[in-house]
């Protein structure tokens, strides 16, 4: 069933950006359907589909959250280029550990690409209960210590 | 129209600016560990703004669709490939330059 | 226009060259060579629309998939000297 779906998402995005919409090139129309099922057996071979698929709740979380993180991103930004223009404001590296309280998988991997997506943190290292996180600045070890990126992160799993 | 124009060259320059900025920052920040965040600068706001720019002077079709995507796969991947480069150092015992904590704020870098 | 973004961002592209050549460490770099390609698509980006030809974009897509597999797989050869080698077993061998 997961894999029918699959298949039906890949033609979807094949024709999506291929914009062959009409029976013109029937050829080319069946070499994407074809290609699709390559891909799909390739896919069942590597046994790398799971089980989680996609939740709608989420979706409708992520409407809040990607503002507020394109928000986090523009500004931990100008402050890491002001840091590397200007030589007389310091730079004091550090590596922290944050306790991240997400119960799936999905949402652990959302919380560390954030911390890594915002400049001045890069998520090292990441187990069942803490991530390593390297901070360029005090500001930003403050900033993901804090817990309110990990608070926002843990309300997407509701 | 002229209104879109201005803002889309505004994009553009500035996500040049911000690209060359890390650039700079990979070059002169003192370990490697620091040097990632200067290229997270160019992976997150610098493509960004670049590709948005490129947005306005495409218009609603099928460009601006393609450039979306450009700059979401982009924003996937970047971090795990960031993330990958870091955990491989770490684990290799690769030693983090780190400010002494009893008088933080005063080292100067370089 | 176009051309004045895409000298900013030749600029960047020769400053993480220089990186790549200067790089203490291996894994200065990978991390360069990663920042390169992130700009390789941007300026693939901007030269189709500087040529008017749009097309360019979908080379852009399939460039920046490349580039991250190609990322993972230099990491993992650097890291287990092996492309097929399985981390979970932890044989881990030492670069020489």
């Amino acid at each position: 069933m997961r894999y029918i779906s699959m298949s039906i998402v890949a033609f979807a995005i094949w024709l999506l950006w291929s914009g062959h919409y009409t029976f013109d090139h029937t050829l080319i129309l069946i070499l994407g359907i074809l290609s699709c099922g390559f891909v799909v057996y390739l896919v069942s071979r590597l046994d790398i589909v799971d089980e989680e698929g996609i939740q709608i709740n989420l979706a409708r979380h992520l409407i809040v959250y990607i503002p507020w993180l394109l928000w986090a991103i523009f500004k931990a930004n100008i402050d890491v280029a002001k840091r590397i223009l200007n030589p007389k404001l310091p730079i004091a590296p550090r590596i922290v550990r944050v306790k991240g309280t997400q119960k799936t998988d999905l949402c652990r991997v959302i919380f560390a690409n954030s911390i890594t997506l915002t400049p001045g943190t890069v998520s090292l290292d990441l187990d069942e209960e803490e991530i390593v996180v390297h901070a360029l600045t005090e500001e930003a070890a403050d900033d993901v210590q804090s817990g309110d990126m990990d608070h926002r992160v843990t309300t997407l799993e509701q | 129209m002229i209104i879109i124009d201005i803002l889309s060259w505004i994009c553009l320059i500035l996500g040049c600016i911000l690209c060359m900025i890390g650039g700079l920052g990979l070059l002169r920040l003192p370990d490697f560990y620091s040097r990632m965040h200067g290229g997270g600068i160019t992976d997150t706001l610098g493509a960004g703004l670049v590709l948005l720019g490129l947005m306005f002077q495409g218009g609603l079709t099928m460009v601006t669709v393609k450039l979306v995507m450009i700059l979401v796969i982009l924003l996937l991947t970047s971090p795990t490939s960031t993330h990958a480069v870091g955990k491989a150092a770490f684990t290799s015992g690769l030693k983090p330059f780190l400010s002494d904590p009893a008088n933080k704020g005063k080292n100067e870098h370089d | 226009m176009f051309i004045a973004a895409m000298i900013g961002i030749l600029v960047t592209m020769a400053l993480a060259l220089c990186r790549a050549l200067l790089g203490p460490t291996v894994y200065d770099r990978i991390l360069s060579v990663n920042m390169f390609g992130t700009k390789t698509v941007l300026f693939i980006a901007v030269l189709g629309f500087l040529t008017g030809r749009p097309d360019f974009l979908d080379l852009a897509l399939i460039y920046v998939l490349i580039n991250f597999i190609g990322t993972l797989a230099i990491l993992k050869f650097v890291t287990y000297n092996d492309l097929g080698a399985d981390p979970e077993k932890e044989n881990r061998t030492q670069t020489p």
